[in-house]
């Protein structure tokens, strides 16, 4: 069992209030909401609709049945190669948010079902560096897919990432190849693999395993694209549509298969995993 | 680089020199001669210790061999192929069958413009999904036909702009990647100048990646990183010596497996050089590879990614 785990504000429990403040303003509408109220809609504002960030763990509460998920996140932890240092040293990063967020690194790994529908999924976690992939998160993914190969079922990869973690330079760019390669050994297997993307998945992850996808599902409100907004901006000083990188332009140009709405995201698995696998 | 141009100005010197004393019969050897070990020390001097930040500049020096000029020189017959067969045909990414000691390879490169004419056309070597999606269909040709594949890298970066993001750039990047971890012919990458990011890499799985002496790979460019994590886009330098983009510093870290020497000053100081120490380099590769069977080939270059990464056990950590 991986060491980063016992945190209070992480359960998915809503018998407690997690929180010292029980309400919050609404970014989108400027309601002030009940958070109870947020949290118990999925970390949707019950005001207009606007979706806030899920952490991993809320994320794989929304989706995998009650009491069948597994814990099989590898225990590993960054390492620094390049003795990295911006503002801060790149150690002092990871451990000051893995103090925050009580995460290993920015992804979950597990075994569980899906309405009966066994899975390994991959959850990442917007709150650990922008959900950045460096070399812990890639060797996860790599070790998810080939636990789905062994236990002859479905990898399911939930993305909420900014891209390749900068601080790892170019170990980070080859986790995109890495897991590419590991993936097509999914595919070998006769597996498939759902790709799940949200807010935002963008950059080296949009750009490797995220896009590699039997079927991919983007999530309502998710930002899907390689470069963002602003680098195309200082680059081309080239006016982008309001929708652009929006779910809806992702699906308008034939990036993903679908867009599904948080609440029946579970139903939509489901339903696509029957057309693939027997439920237990 | 502002000594360069003292540099440049002395080699004139030593030029003109040499042409009084062909024309005149004036016998200036021993000055020349004497010109000449000072721009010698002068060069050491100057290149010996490069900064990574000068390094980058080196790398997109105006004046540094494009992928089409190693073409010329390293192989024959070259035969280029253009198009993606979907929509067009991106110019920033040049792809085409060519011949290598007599042998047919299949060549890509990415392409920079020389003059602001032409980098209209090269987009200044920023690769649209159009591009990756014409060498994706180059691979599969040679892989049909059990020719070696030989990349080329130097790109800033895949094109930033809209058009690339309705065509889909990640997903094309994504797709070469997925493609190259299981084509079934040996693949040798170079970085040749800037090997910028993902728009590099989408061509950079390879058996064997090898980089000249004075190009750059990396995760982002040291522009673009003083402004994400210093917040200060003058802080370049501290960013290029951060991310350790030299070839130097990526074959000490065991992610390149080659170095390939290039003339004091920069692979523009002395083009046949650098393209016959290139050409050495290639051709040593593809040797090595070429002893190996197509399964042992995929099973080396899965080993290869499948092991990259630098981690931690935490499992034995106290906390």
């Amino acid at each position: 069992m991986p060491i980063f785990r016992e945190k209070d504000y992480l359960r998915v429990d809503l018998d407690r209030e997690p929180d010292e403040s029980l309400w919050m303003k609404c970014k989108s509408c400027g309601e002030l909401v009940f958070k109870r109220r947020v949290r118990e809609n999925n970390n949707i504002c019950p005001s207009c609709g606007e979706y806030f960030f899920l952490t991993s763990i809320e994320r794989i509460g929304l989706l995998i049945d009650e009491g069948s998920f597994e814990d099989i996140t590898l225990p590993i932890v960054a390492d620094d190669p390049l003795e990295f240092s911006d503002r801060k040293t790149y150690p002092e990063r990871v451990e000051e948010t893995q103090r925050k967020t009580g995460l290993g690194d920015a992804i979950l790994i597990g075994r569980g079902t899906i309405e009966g529908f066994p899975i390994v999924i991959g959850v990442m976690d917007f709150r650990f560096i922008g959900g950045s992939m460096g070399s812990v998160v890639g060797e996860q993914i790599c070790h998810g897919i080939e636990t789905a190969i062994e236990a002859e079922c479905p990898f399911v990869l939930v993305s909420s990432s900014g891209g390749a973690r900068l601080q790892e330079g170019l170990f980070s760019l080859l986790q995109m190849a890495k897991t590419a390669a590991v993936r097509a050994r999914l595919a070998g297997a006769g597996l498939p693999f759902i790709s799940v993307m949200t807010y935002p998945t963008s950059g080296g992850v949009q750009a490797s395993i995220a896009s590699l996808g039997d079927v991919i599902i983007a999530e309502r409100g998710a930002l899907i694209g390689f470069a963002g907004r602003r680098v195309i901006q200082n680059a081309m000083s080239q006016e982008l549509p309001e929708d652009f990188q929006s779910d809806a332009f992702a699906f308008k140009h034939g990036a993903i298969d679908r867009v599904v709405g948080r609440d029946g995201m579970r139903e939509e698995l489901s339903s696509l995993l029957g057309f693939f696998v027997e439920a237990r | 680089m502002s000594d360069e141009r003292t540099l440049d100005l002395l080699e004139a010197k030593i030029e003109e020199l040499r042409h009084l004393d062909a024309a005149d019969g004036i016998d200036l050897s021993k000055e020349i001669e004497k010109l000449e070990t000072k721009l010698e020390e002068l060069r050491v001097e100057l290149y010996a210790n490069l900064t990574d930040w000068e390094r980058v500049k080196l790398a997109r020096h105006p004046k540094r061999p494009y992928a089409l000029d190693y073409i010329g020189a390293v192989f024959t017959d070259f035969y280029e192929l253009h198009g993606d067969r979907i929509d067009s045909d991106d110019r920033s990414l040049v792809a085409g069958l060519a011949r290598l000691d007599g042998r047919s390879v299949v060549v890509l490169g990415q392409q920079k413009g020389r003059s602001t004419e032409e980098n209209k056309e090269r987009f200044f070597g920023m690769t649209r999904p159009q591009g990756y999606r014409k060498a994706l269909r180059a691979m599969r040709m040679a892989e049909r036909f059990g020719f070696p594949v030989i990349t080329l890298i130097d790109t800033p970066g895949a094109y930033p702009g809209l058009e690339s993001e309705e065509s889909n750039i990640g997903g094309a990047i994504a797709e070469n990647l997925s493609a190259m971890s299981g084509l079934g012919v040996p693949i040798v990458a170079v970085v040749i100048g800037e090997g910028g990011s993902g728009g590099a890499l989408a061509i950079g799985l390879a058996d064997r990646v090898l980089m000249l002496e004075n190009a750059v790979y990396t995760v982002i460019s040291p522009e673009s990183a003083a402004v994400i994590l210093w917040k200060d886009k003058e802080r370049m330098k501290e960013a290029a010596e951060a991310l350790n983009l030299t070839a130097e510093h990526l074959h000490d870290l065991g992610l390149i497996d080659g170095v390939i020497p290039e003339p004091l000053g920069g692979a523009h100081k002395d083009f046949d050089q650098t393209a016959a120490a290139l050409r050495d380099a290639i051709t040593g590769q593809l040797a090595e590879l070429a002893k190996l069977k197509p399964a042992k080939l995929l099973e080396e270059r899965y080993e290869r990614y499948r092991t990259v990464g630098r981690y931690r056990d935490a499992s034995v950590s106290g906390e």
